[in-house]
């Protein structure tokens, strides 16, 4: 099966191609067959590769296939070639498996639109790219599908052009986005540099061969600056610190399209990254310790920025930042499989959520204002329990998914081998954000689902349940959100329910054998700590995210009408900073766009339209004009002008000749 | 008997004559006679040479010139008759259109 894994990305390249050139009058119900089923092909092919992956030995669960040779230049050589292992393999089961169920919901949620055509082209590009993303054999076919979501993501983002604000945010995300693969781009050549090849079964090798006859010590400079750099690339794909600001404006964007995006893969591909690379990030310890400091920071910020915010979207935006940020905490502290258990996770609570917006968002008739909702329980049962569910699922309360991969994310924090003081802070911090992130999804629950309506008259005669091309996903992706947790049991609670193995730790166990290898071999201290220890770390986030539900039941719920707004004058400057999300908009206004704006202009008025323009090319046209508006007088007609000089022409040559 | 000297001088006279007819008259007809002047002073400074040289070449070329000068005053009249039919003068001065 492995000779067919490029089919994985024709099928929706072949869906874009055909949607996007004949889509306008192909008609919706063709559009969305094709749309849809390319996906569902993809996924089918990813599961028949799957079982024959796991029919090989686990050591040996790698398939690859080479195209053609891209390029062969100077000591470069790519190719076009795909490489299927454990991770991979998880990585493109989730993409096109919520794919298709997103594809399928926006059947439904798109119906009205007029650019329905448009919308599955560009949504099949985008999973065109990200198979080439998370299947590529390189980090060049990385990069070009790292690229291409990007663009994918843009013209998604701004896919109602006509209004400016939409189009304003698609071009924000994409100069973020931009200037995170500068860096990425950078580390690429220092990689290339380093190991003379960009291919995985090239470096990764090559890395251990130096580390172990020390051509290549622990964390070498080279080798902090190459994962450091790749680091800077992930910050503007997965919207961390410094270059999160997009995501939140992002939302202008289709629902589906912030829930499969931004939410389930394109955001995940710097994690993605993290994990393919953890060899060198293992033997680089300082660039591990950023990680994991600039992840807990992100992770902690962005949940006190959704604690108020009031779009629906706004909330899951900056939960979607907070969750990206545990999920580098996870492989910033050597827990490879635990940051990809989180992001498969997260892919299916994250994406429900999204998904659900949206249905309230169809019901309230396009209002995403939290203060407009309320008491929509009784109008959308199904909306409202698989809503619920994917909430107690980011809360982390057992038995729901989120609490088993973030638990193991914070647990092995807790015990993170290089640096276990740094470990324990980012254990606290990402505690605390979790009883935040606790506090502000059920914030979003009271608000919009209980208590009374709070919208205007129309919209309550408006309210109804989405149909079942939406609530059927939904369905589905509430219940992985309870099972997909159990695929990763740890095995403390594992042993007590009777030897129930931890699925997911294990199959990815392969990938990240040798970072597993060096941490023992290299490093004193051990990732285990004592099971007292994680047993009262498990209860602490249980009930850390137990105060945090608690909480936001007793702010909202109870004293619902006068409390939060009491609150937000009492404390009003922290309310205003927070509200503001920090000013970091403003700031990156002021300190960047605006004098990088302003540089643009003098470029523009003073350097090309005077200096280039005028002085370069109209000068020499100016004095030319000048020069022989002068010098055609001479031509004045007379006949014997022209004599006059003809002889004095004769008469100079002639003394020349003579008196030579 | 007049020498080659004289001959020389004589046909300069005529030809600085011709060239100061040409550039100082105004009537177009004037011109014609000047240029034609010139072209026959040059005549006169060939056939002296050919008969103090006995080279048949300064004779031949003779022929030729005539040939050509009746030939460019044939179209030069007809070119000046058709001037004349619309500028309704023959004074060069008004001839000024092809200009600046």
């Amino acid at each position: 099966m492995d000779k067919y894994i490029f089919l994985i990305p024709l099928f929706p390249l072949v869906g874009f191609i055909i949607n996007g050139l004949f889509g306008k009058k192909l008609g919706k119900g063709i559009v969305s067959f094709i749309g849809c089923m390319t996906i569902g092909f993809s996924f089918l092919v990813a599961l028949f590769i799957w079982k024959d992956l796991l029919g090989l030995e686990p050591e040996q669960r790698i398939f690859t296939q080479t195209l053609w040779e891209w390029m062969s230049v100077g000591g470069l050589k790519v190719d076009i070639s795909f490489l299927v292992d454990p991770l991979s393999m998880l990585m493109i089961l989730v993409v096109t498996g919520v794919g298709f169920l997103i594809h399928v919901y926006s059947t439904g949620y798109m119906y009205e639109d007029e650019s329905y055509w448009r919308y599955f082209a560009y949504l099949n590009m985008f999973v065109f790219f990200m198979a080439m993303l998370v299947l590529g054999g390189n980090y060049l076919v990385m990069f070009v599908g790292w690229e291409g979501v990007g663009l994918a993501s843009y013209l998604l983002i701004g896919f109602w052009y006509q209004g400016m604000d939409n189009a304003v945010a698609g071009k924000k995300a994409f100069v973020v986005n931009r200037i995170g693969d500068f860096g990425f781009v950078l580390g690429l050549f220092l990689m290339f540099w380093t190991f003379g090849s960009l291919s995985y079964q090239d470096v990764f090798p090559k890395a251990l061969e130096l580390f172990e006859h020390g051509g290549l010590s622990l964390n070498s400079p080279v080798l902090v600056a190459i994962c450091l750099l790749l680091f800077v690339g992930a910050t503007g794909k997965s919207a961390q610190i410094p270059l999160y600001v997009w995501l939140p404006d992002a939302m202008a964007g289709p629902t589906p399209v912030s829930a499969l995006i931004h939410a389930a893969t394109m955001v995940t591909a710097g994690v993605y990254m993290v994990a393919r690379t953890n060899i060198l990030y293992t033997l680089a310890p300082t660039a591990l310790l950023v990680v994991a400091s600039v992840a807990a920071a992100t992770a902690f910020f962005a949940a006190t920025m959704g604690v108020l915010q009031n779009d629906i979207k706004k909330v899951l935006a900056y939960s979607t930042v907070s969750q990206l940020g545990y999920m580098f905490i996870g492989v910033g502290v050597t827990a490879y499989w635990a940051g990809i258990f989180h992001l498969m996770t997260h892919a299916f609570f994250k994406a429900c959520l999204f998904l659900c917006s949206g249905s309230v968002i169809h019901a309230m008739g396009g209002d995403q204002d939290m203060r407009h909702m309320g008491g929509l329980a009784k109008k959308m049962p199904i909306t409202y329990i698989t809503m619920l569910v994917a909430t107690l699922a980011i809360a982390g309360l057992p038995p729901f998914a989120g609490f088993f991969s973030k638990d193991e994310i914070l647990g092995k924090a807790f015990a993170f081998p290089y640096f276990p003081v740094a470990g324990k802070i980012i254990w606290f911090i990402g505690t605390v954000g979790a009883g935040i992130t606790a506090f502000y999804m059920f914030r979003l629950i009271f608000m919009t689902f209980h208590g009374e309506f709070r919208g205007t008259e129309e919209q309550r005669h408006h309210l109804h349940e989405s149909p079942l091309t939406m609530t059927v996903p939904l369905v589905i992706l509430a219940t992985l959100s309870i099972v997909g947790g159990w695929l990763g049991i740890p095995e403390l609670i594992g042993r007590l329910l009777g030897h129930i193995p931890n699925l997911v730790e294990g199959f990815l166990e392969p990938v990240f054998e040798h970072s597993h290898n060096i941490l023992v071999h290299h490093v004193h201290h051990h990732a285990h700590a004592s099971e007292a220890v994680e047993w009262t770390l498990m209860t602490t986030s249980v009930v850390v995210a137990i105060i945090g539900i608690s909480l936001a039941y007793y702010i909202y719920m109870i004293h619902g009408k006068e409390l939060p707004q009491k609150l937000a004058e009492r404390y009003s400057f922290h309310y205003q900073v927070i509200y503001n999300k920090y000013y970091v908009d403003e700031i990156y206004e002021f300190l960047i766009v605006l004098p990088i704006y302003y540089l643009s202009v003098f470029f523009w008025k003073v350097v090309d339209a005077f200096f280039i323009d005028g002085i370069g090319v109209n000068g020499p046209a100016w004095l030319v004009k000048r020069l022989s508006s002068g010098a055609r007088l001479v031509q004045n007609g007379y006949v014997q002008t022209y004599g006059t000089f003809m002889l004095v022409g004769l008469i100079s040559i002639l003394c020349f000749f003579i008196y030579r | 008997m007049a020498g080659i000297n004289e001959y020389i001088i004589l046909a300069s006279i005529l030809f600085g004559l011709g060239i100061i007819g040409f550039l100082t008259r105004r009537n177009a007809l004037i011109l014609f006679m000047s240029v034609e002047l010139m072209l026959n002073s040059v005549n006169l400074m060939l056939v002296a040479f050919s008969a103090s040289r006995a080279d048949m070449g300064g004779q031949v070329m003779v022929l030729f010139i005539f040939a050509v000068a009746a030939a460019e005053v044939a179209v030069g009249l007809a070119i000046l008759i058709c001037l004349f039919k619309h500028i309704k003068s023959v004074d060069i001065n008004k001839f000024d259109l092809l200009k600046w």
